[in-house]
């Protein structure tokens, strides 16, 4: 880790109308740092998700990113081409619903090589070959390379989208909830897939979820929110080991023993 | 006659065809883009020709001599019955003869004898947005052309060499426009994408039913999308015309009894019969008397 900051986040807000989606976050994260956000449903954390990630214009705030020279740029500043380059390229984005983030008639190869082709490489083989590389990489096997998504499973269509986002090098992924509707085991081998691919990687990694195993496995740092607001944030071992707000003892406090 | 109170020139207002006018400027101005219009409603259902129609009727003058052909030949139900309705509706000359053609419409074929400056050639399109089977939404497909974002096309290419072992798509090729927008050149053979490369010709594209006018001026390059390693090519005929012997020209496969007996002709009727009756003669052809 590095002491600037890979992306900050100044006063975000979104409302609906008269109801609030997220209010007044700031936060910043660092090159290598996992932030969790937890929460309840409706807190806001995929609302505040979608604003930082440009998916969704916040009504007040900004959002600054380290670009590959050093220079901050503010997301809603740059041209739409711009920001779309920034989304294939230098960003990943992990969806909850693996249908969301991939091509489902289209075979697994292509869905990890379309970054490749969607900034300008032209060379079948070596598409091939790296989406091959990364096929493995998540542990789909081989002989997979030629089906389609629909023909897989749940845990193989979210580590085949792992494979799409990460195929670029990005510096930075969102993601949300993409544990949410895997059972526990296929669970564990993902989180377990996800933690070693961000150490190698050394990816920044935003990650939503309502399941605080998943933030205290994954995360470094912690933001939990409700009702739209930050509440409580810290480093993720003091946020669930010594929760200060009475709202995140009850969070903490309603984790179900096994 | 009360008849002549309610007759235009070529069917369709002088108001629509100068609103379709405006849209074949704005086509030829930015070659490749889909420019939308007011498409209306014609006699013929859509899919028939509704589109190609609407731009041969708005750019029709008296002196024109206009051509149709359906799949290349001259002599099929839409091609005839465009040929009657223009030679009917607007009184003009209508020919079979490619070179003597100053339009010609056409649907699924680009004439096999290269088109000259001046001569107009007006493509049938059903479906124009080469990455609709890809990207179902217009808002995304639009945008996409706007910021040139086209490595979903070459998805398609990736999938069909991952499943064929090379470039399987046949027709409707995909090519890049004057190197900015991505065209669906309509239903043509990739056989003919070469053609439209650099021709002197002005190419125009009418698409009823999606409202879409796009062109291709002359002396444009137009380039089929590839991989390096595995190059566009077109399709070859392991043996000539039956009729005519033409080698180099796109064969149409033409059955001839219920024992496996087929023969492979020109799909370009015009072309072959130019040919034969210069006295070239095919496997299965008869030989003519050139004319005197």
């Amino acid at each position: 880790m590095t002491d600037t900051p890979l992306f900050k986040v100044n006063g975000v807000s979104k409302f609906y109308g008269a109801r609030t989606g997220c209010a007044d976050v700031s936060f910043e994260l660092y090159p290598g740092e996992v932030l969790a956000i937890v929460g309840e449903s409706g807190s806001g954390k995929t609302t505040l998700l979608n604003c930082v990630s440009t998916r969704l214009p916040p009504s007040a705030g900004s959002v600054e990113y380290r670009m590959r020279d050093g220079q901050f740029r503010d997301l809603y500043r740059m041209s739409e081409a711009e920001r779309r380059f920034l989304m294939r390229t230098d960003w990943g984005f992990v969806h909850q619903n693996p249908a969301d983030g991939l091509r489902m008639t289209v075979s697994a190869g292509a869905n990890a090589g379309e970054r490749l082709m969607a900034i300008g490489q032209r060379h079948y083989g070596n598409i091939r070959s790296t989406a091959a590389e990364w096929l493995e990489r998540v542990e789909i096997s081989i002989d997979r390379i030629d089906d389609q998504p629909r023909a897989f499973s749940g845990g193989m269509r979210q580590r085949l989208q792992i494979a799409r986002n990460l195929i670029t090098g990005p510096r930075l992924v969102f993601m949300d909830e993409p544990t949410g509707g895997l059972d526990v085991s296929v669970q564990a081998r993902l989180l377990d897939l996800i933690r070693s691919l961000v150490n190698d990687l050394g990816l920044a990694v935003i990650i939503v979820t309502h399941d605080l195993a998943v933030a205290r496995l994954l995360s470094h740092r912690m933001m939990v929110m409700r009702n739209g607001r930050v509440i409580e944030s810290g480093l993720t071992d003091r946020v669930l080991d010594d929760p200060r707000e009475p709202y995140t003892q009850l969070l903490v406090s309603s984790i179900l023993q096994v | 006659m009360s008849d002549l109170a309610t007759y235009n020139f070529a069917y369709l207002d002088e108001q629509t065809k100068r609103m379709i006018r405006r849209a074949i400027l704005k086509a030829i101005a930015i070659p490749g883009y889909q420019v939308p219009f007011a498409s209306r409603e014609m006699p013929m259902p859509y899919g028939w020709g509704t589109g190609g129609v609407q731009i041969t009727a708005s750019i029709i003058g008296p002196d024109d001599v206009l051509k149709v052909i359906d799949q290349g030949a001259d002599d099929t139900t839409n091609a005839v019955s465009i040929r009657a309705f223009f030679a009917k509706v607007a009184n003009v000359a209508v020919t079979t003869h490619t070179h003597d053609a100053s339009i010609i419409q056409t649907r699924h074929r680009i004439p096999e004898k290269t088109l000259l400056e001046g001569q107009v050639l007006v493509y049938q399109v059903p479906i124009p947005e080469p990455l609709r089977f890809l990207e179902p939404r217009e808002t995304e497909t639009r945008t996409m052309h706007a910021l040139e974002e086209y490595g979903l096309m070459h998805v398609k290419l990736y999938e069909d060499i991952a499943l064929n072992g090379h470039i399987a798509t046949t027709y409707a090729y995909p090519v890049k426009v004057a190197g900015r927008y991505v065209m669906d050149p309509s239903p043509i053979p990739k056989f003919d994408n070469p053609k439209m490369h650099l021709s002197e010709a002005l190419q125009l594209f009418g698409a009823g039913r999606e409202k879409r006018i796009y062109a291709i001026p002359p002396h444009t390059a137009v380039v089929s999308l590839d991989f390096e390693d595995h190059p566009f090519e077109v399709q070859t005929f392991d043996r000539p015309c039956a009729l005519c012997g033409a080698e180099d020209v796109y064969l149409d496969e033409v059955i001839l009894d219920d024992k496996g007996g087929r023969m492979f002709v020109c799909s370009d009727t015009d072309h072959c019969e130019e040919r034969r009756a210069c006295g070239c003669v095919g496997e299965l052809g008869v030989k003519q008397e050139a004319a005197e």
